[in-house]
């Protein structure tokens, strides 16, 4: 059953990863992208990981997906502005390969996919994902949670900075 | 374990339903009368005066940027709010001062006028 749901989910996936870059519109790429990445959070969800599924789906396709649909906006891309490059694919498609034989071969190899390191299953789904992440996040990593917030100060005023006319 | 799920599996199901059976019905029920006054597009009664691509103030884009910026900051707080107990004072102190921290950006970002719309 969960196979099952995860082949189905796999395939809408790969479809709409396909339909971001062959659409001719630019927003219909948008779109598709935002499906993906719903894709995307539905394995998070099956890996026992929720909170990082509602991140995706807040963050990505959420907040991000706003930005690309406003790029797109902004340079006022036209639907037959897209040429064919076709040295381009190719060059893409050759990288893509080797990536893709890459990971296979890692994945083979060595022990990526399994559960490495102090937390199991099992301690994730009675203590509950969330709060393992928030105890690490506010004991081990508490330094760099903090430097966050200065990332997203700098953020902010870059943002303030290139946007706005007259400061 | 993933059965917890099956109500928002529920949901996507019922919601892309009634937006696929909306527009197979409709297709195959509804009458085709295609004229070109019918095909113009319309918004609210008025009369298109241009094509929607036009290009976008970088105003939008500066809010968009604010708004991904203090989603992340909100992201934070879910787990916080999980374990606020647990934590107690030491958490609040911790989450006191990432706020604090990004709070002089808010303070920034309203002093500089970039949430006004000149």
């Amino acid at each position: 059953m969960e196979t099952l749901f995860f082949a189905i989910v796999s395939l809408v996936a790969i479809i709409s990863a396909i339909l971001v870059i062959t659409c001719k519109n630019p927003i219909n790429s948008a779109l598709s992208l935002i499906m993906t990445f719903f894709c995307l959070a539905t394995y998070y969800v099956m890996l026992d990981a929720p909170f990082m599924a509602a991140v995706q789906v807040m963050v990505y396709a959420g907040a991000i997906m706003v930005l690309i649909v406003f790029t797109i906006m902004l340079l006022n891309i036209r639907v037959n502005a897209t040429q064919k490059h076709s040295h381009r694919i190719l060059l893409g498609s050759i990288i893509g390969f080797f990536t893709l034989i890459n990971t296979i071969v890692l994945l083979v190899k060595s022990q990526a996919a399994k559960p490495v390191g102090p937390f199991t299953g099992d301690m994730i789904r009675n203590i509950g994902h969330s709060e393992l992440i928030g105890r690490e996040m506010f004991t081990t990593f508490l330094l760099p949670f903090e430097i966050t917030s200065i990332l997203l100060l700098v953020a902010i005023v870059g943002s303030v900075i290139l946007a706005k006319k007259n400061i | 374990m993933l059965g917890a799920y099956l109500p928002i599996l529920l949901l996507v199901i019922v919601a892309v339903g009634f937006g696929l059976c909306s527009l197979v019905f409709s297709s195959l029920i509804g009458p085709k009368k295609i004229s070109a006054l019918k095909l113009s597009p319309y918004e609210s009664g008025c009369e298109p005066v241009g094509t929607a691509r036009e290009r976008f103030s970088i105003k939008f884009y500066l809010i968009a940027m604010l708004f991904i910026l203090f989603d992340i900051e909100a992201v934070f707080l879910y787990p916080w709010a999980i374990l606020y107990k647990k934590l107690g004072v030491f958490g609040l102190v911790e989450m006191g001062l990432f706020i604090v921290i990004l709070f002089v950006g808010y303070i920034y970002v309203w002093k500089k006028g970039a949430l006004e719309w000149e």
